[in-house]
C-alpha cells in the first residue's frame, strides 16, 4: 500500500503496464525527458528507455494515427495528449479509425490503444486548458470513455483500460491530480470498466456524476446529511458504454435524480442519463430530474471561473428542490 | 548556434537604431513586469514570456506597412507591443481585468486588435498558420497589396496543418510570410528530438516556397530579410518563409522545470548574442547615443511599463454578466 495522489497513481499504473507487457509503448509530447506537463510520466523514460517512452513532435493527428497502426500490429500504445482541448486534431483518427477498426475489419484487426488527456476546470486556465468535452467522445460507437475520480480508481481503471482489447479515451481530472492522497495497493489489480461506483449510499436522492465533480457531490451529500437528507452519490466512471443497471437501480430506490457535470448543459452527457431514466424509470420518479452544470458558454478565465464551475452549494440547492416534491 | 555577423557595418541611422532599442526594451521590461505580476499571483492562466526573442518582431514590424496583418501563437505579448497595441490593455488582459483587450476574459494567449491588424494570440499550436494564410487569401481576393505575417514556432512547424497551408498558399500565390520563430525548443523538447532535419526554412521547397534562415538576434538582419520577403509578396510572387533563429531566455511558461537545458546554455546566449545589447553597442560605438541618452530611454520605458502595471491592477474585474456576452451575435 502507498499513500499517493491521482497523478502518482497514473504514473504507477503506467509503470506497472510497461513492466508487465512488453507491447505497451508510451507516446506523447514531452512525456520522456520532461516527464509530461503534469509529470504523469516522470522517470518512466529513464526506467524503460526511449524506445518505449517516446517523445513525439507536436503532431496530434499523426500521433493518434500512428497509435492506430501500432495497435493494429498488436502493440498497446498509450498516448498522452497534453490537455483535452488539444485532442481535436487527433479526433479524426480516434473517431474514424481507432473506434471502427474492429468493426470495419470484421474483427480481424483490433485497436487496443489508450489516449490519456487531463480535462476539466478549476485550475485557472483558459478555454481549451479547462474544457470538459467527454460527451463528444461518448457519442462515438466503438470507443470507451473512462474518467477516474480518485487515486485508487485512476490506478485500477487505467490498468484495465490499457489491458482492454478496444480503444479507450481516459480523461484525467487535472484539478484532482494533487488534491488528495489515498492508500492504494499497487498490486496491478485492475478495476472493472463499464461499471459505475456508488461512492455513498442514500435513500432520498441519486446524485449522478463523474470525474472531478465527485468531490463537490460528496461534499454536498455530507452537508445534506446534516439536515437529514440522505443522498446517494454514483460515479459513472465509464461513460461509454455506461452502467445503466446501477444508475437505474439507484434512481428506482430513491425516486429522485440530480445529475452533475462540468461540461456545458446542452448536449452534455447528463442529457443521455436523463433520457435513459425517463425511458426506463419514469414510473419511479417522484420529482423532475435536475441537472447542475455550467450554461452553454466557453470556460472563462480565473476571475469568472468560480461562477462557471458547479459548486456544492448549487448541488445542495438542486437536491432540496427535488426533495420538495412528492 | 550561429555567431553574430556584427563585423558588417550597419547602414541604419541613429534614429532607426534608437527606435529599435526603445521597442525591444519595452517588450523586455514589459515581460519582466508580467513575470513579476505572475509571481505575485495577479496573473492567472498561462503566461508565456517573449524575453530573448524581441528582435524578431521588432525587425519584422520595421518591414511592415499600414494595413499589413499579423497573427501568432500564445507567445504574443511582444507582437502586440511591436505593432503598436497599448501596453495598458495588454497588461490588464493578463491580470484578467475589464480594461484588457479581451475584457479580461481572454488572458495572455487570446487578444486581438482590429485597428492594429493583430489577429491574435492563439493557444492551439499551429492553428494560426492556415488562419494566417486565409487572411492573406482575403487580401489577395480584394486586390490590395497587403501582406500577412504568420508567426509560429519550431515545434508548431511539425503540425500537419502547416503543410496544408503551405500548399494552398503556394498554389494560390497568397501574400503570406511564414515566420518560423525557431527558439530551438518546443516546451521541453529540443528540436533535435522532434525534427527530422535541422533546416526548417527548406521545408517550403517541396511546395515551391522560397525560404531563408535569419539571425534573429540581429534586428537589422531581421528587418532586411523582412523587407525582402515583403517585396516578394507584394509583387504577387506568393508566400515566403523566414526561419528566424532566436532563443527564449525564460521557461516555456511561468511553470517550467527547465530540465531540458542547462543554465550555462542560457547564460551563454544572453552574454554573447543578446539582441538588445547588440543595438546598444551599435548605438554607443557609433556615437549615436551616450550612456545618458540610453539611461533616459530606460527611464521612459520603465514609466510606461509601471503605468501599464498600475492600470492592470486598478482596472475593475469583469462583471458576472460578461460570462454570457459574445457567444452569439
Ligand atoms: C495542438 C496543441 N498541442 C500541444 C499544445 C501544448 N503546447 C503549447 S506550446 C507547446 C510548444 C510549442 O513550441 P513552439 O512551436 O516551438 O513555440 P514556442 O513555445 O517555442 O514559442 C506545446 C507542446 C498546444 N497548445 N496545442
Ligand atoms: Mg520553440
Amino acid at each position: 500500500m502507498a499513500e499517493i495522489t491521482l497523478v502518482e497513481a497514473v504514473r504507477a499504473a503506467l509503470a506497472h503496464a510497461l513492466e508487465e507487457d512488453p507491447s505497451v509503448i508510451i507516446l506523447g509530447e514531452d512525456v520522456g525527458v520532461d516527464g509530461g506537463v503534469f509529470r504523469a510520466t516522470e522517470g518512466l523514460w529513464q526506467r524503460f528507455g526511449r524506445d518505449r517512452v517516446r517523445d513525439t513532435p507536436l503532431s496530434e493527428a499523426a500521433i493518434a494515427g500512428m497509435a492506430v497502426g501500432l495497435a493494429a500490429q498488436r502493440f498497446r500504445p498509450v498516448v498522452e495528449i497534453q490537455f483535452q482541448g488539444f485532442i481535436h486534431p487527433a479526433l479524426d483518427q480516434v473517431a474514424n479509425h481507432a473506434a471502427r477498426l474492429r468493426n470495419r475489419t470484421r474483427g480481424r484487426l483490433t485497436c487496443p490503444m489508450v489516449l490519456r488527456a487531463p480535462y476539466g476546470g478549476g485550475v485557472h486556465a483558459p478555454e481549451h486548458h479547462s474544457e470538459s468535452i467527454e460527451a463528444i467522445f461518448a457519442h462515438i460507437p466503438g470507443l470507451r470513455v473512462v474518467i477516474p475520480s480518485s487515486p485508487g480508481r485512476a490506478y485500477g481503471l487505467l490498468l484495465s483500460a490499457i489491458r482492454d482489447p478496444d480503444p479507450v479515451v481516459f480523461f484525467e481530472p487535472k484539478r484532482l491530480y494533487r488534491a488528495q492522497r489515498e492508500e492504494v495497493a499497487l498490486d496491478g489489480a485492475g478495476l472493472p470498466l463499464d461499471t459505475a461506483f456508488t461512492l455513498r449510499e442514500g435513500r432520498d436522492v441519486s446524485v449522478i456524476t463523474w470525474g472531478a465533480m465527485t468531490r463537490e457531490c460528496l461534499e454536498a451529500a455530507e452537508a445534506l446529511a446534516g439536515d437529514g437528507i440522505e443522498a446517494e452519490v454514483v460515479d459513472m466512471a465509464t461513460l461509454k458504454p455506461y452502467d445503466a443497471a446501477t444508475l437505474l437501480a439507484s434512481v428506482r430506490r430513491t425516486g429522485r435524480c440530480v445529475i452533475v457535470h462540468e461540461a456545458p448543459r446542452t448536449g452534455g452527457f447528463g442529457g443521455e442519463i436523463a433520457a435513459r431514466i425517463a425511458e426506463e424509470a419514469l414510473d419511479a420518479l417522484v420529482a423532475p430530474i435536475r441537472r447542475v452544470c455550467p450554461p452553454d458558454i466557453i470556460p472563462p478565465l480565473p476571475k469568472l471561473e468560480a461562477a462557471y464551475m458547479p459548486t456544492a452549494a448549487e448541488i445542495c440547492a438542486a437536491v432540496r428542490e427535488v426533495m420538495a416534491w412528492g | 548556434m550561429a555567431t553574430r555577423k556584427t563585423s558588417r557595418k550597419p547602414n541604419a541611422s541613429a534614429e532607426e537604431l534608437l527606435g529599435y532599442y526603445r521597442e525591444m526594451l519595452l517588450i523586455r521590461r514589459f515581460e519582466e513586469k508580467a513575470g513579476q505580476l505572475y509571481g505575485m499571483g495577479l496573473i492567472g492562466g498561462f503566461c508565456h514570456l517573449y524575453i530573448g526573442q524581441e528582435a524578431v518582431v521588432v525587425g519584422l514590424e520595421a518591414a511592415a506597412d499600414e494595413g499589413d496583418k499579423r497573427i501568432t501563437s500564445y507567445r504574443d505579448h511582444g507582437h502586440m507591443l511591436a505593432c503598436g497595441m497599448d501596453p495598458k490593455g495588454v497588461m490588464a488582459e493578463l491580470t484578467g481585468r475589464e480594461g484588457g483587450y479581451s475584457k479580461g476574459k481572454g488572458g495572455s494567449m487570446h487578444m486581438f486588435s482590429k485597428e492594429k491588424h493583430f489577429y491574435g494570440g492563439h493557444g492551439i499550436v499551429g492553428a494560426q498558420v492556415p488562419i494566417g494564410a486565409g487572411l492573406a487569401f482575403a487580401d489577395k481576393y480584394l486586390g490590395n497589396d497587403r501582406v500577412t505575417f504568420t508567426y509560429f514556432g519550431d515545434g508548431a512547424a511539425n503540425q500537419g496543418q502547416v503543410y496544408e497551408a503551405f500548399n494552398m498558399a503556394a498554389l494560390w500565390s497568397l501574400p503570406v510570410i511564414f515566420v518560423i520563430e525557431n527558439n530551438q525548443y518546443a516546451m521541453g523538447t529540443a528540436m533535435r528530438r522532434s525534427t527530422s532535419t535541422p533546416d526548417i526554412h527548406t521545408r517550403g521547397e517541396a511546395f515551391g516556397i522560397p525560404g531563408e534562415e535569419v539571425d534573429g538576434m540581429d534586428v537589422l538582419a531581421v528587418k532586411e530579410a523582412g523587407q525582402k520577403a515583403v517585396a516578394h509578396c507584394r509583387a504577387g510572387k506568393g508566400p515566403y518563409i523566414l526561419e528566424v533563429k532566436t532563443y527564449r531566455y525564460r521557461g516555456h511558461s511561468m511553470s517550467d522545470p527547465a530540465k531540458y537545458r542547462t543554465r550555462e546554455e542560457v547564460q551563454k546566449v544572453r552574454e554573447e548574442r543578446d539582441a538588445i545589447e547588440h543595438v546598444r553597442e551599435l548605438l554607443l560605438t557609433g556615437k549615436h547615443a551616450s550612456e545618458d541618452d540610453l539611461k533616459a530611454i530606460d527611464k521612459e520605458i520603465k514609466a510606461i511599463v509601471s503605468d501599464a502595471a498600475d492600470f492592470a491592477k486598478d482596472s475593475p474585474e469583469p462583471a458576472l454578466e460578461e460570462l454570457y456576452t459574445d457567444i452569439y451575435a
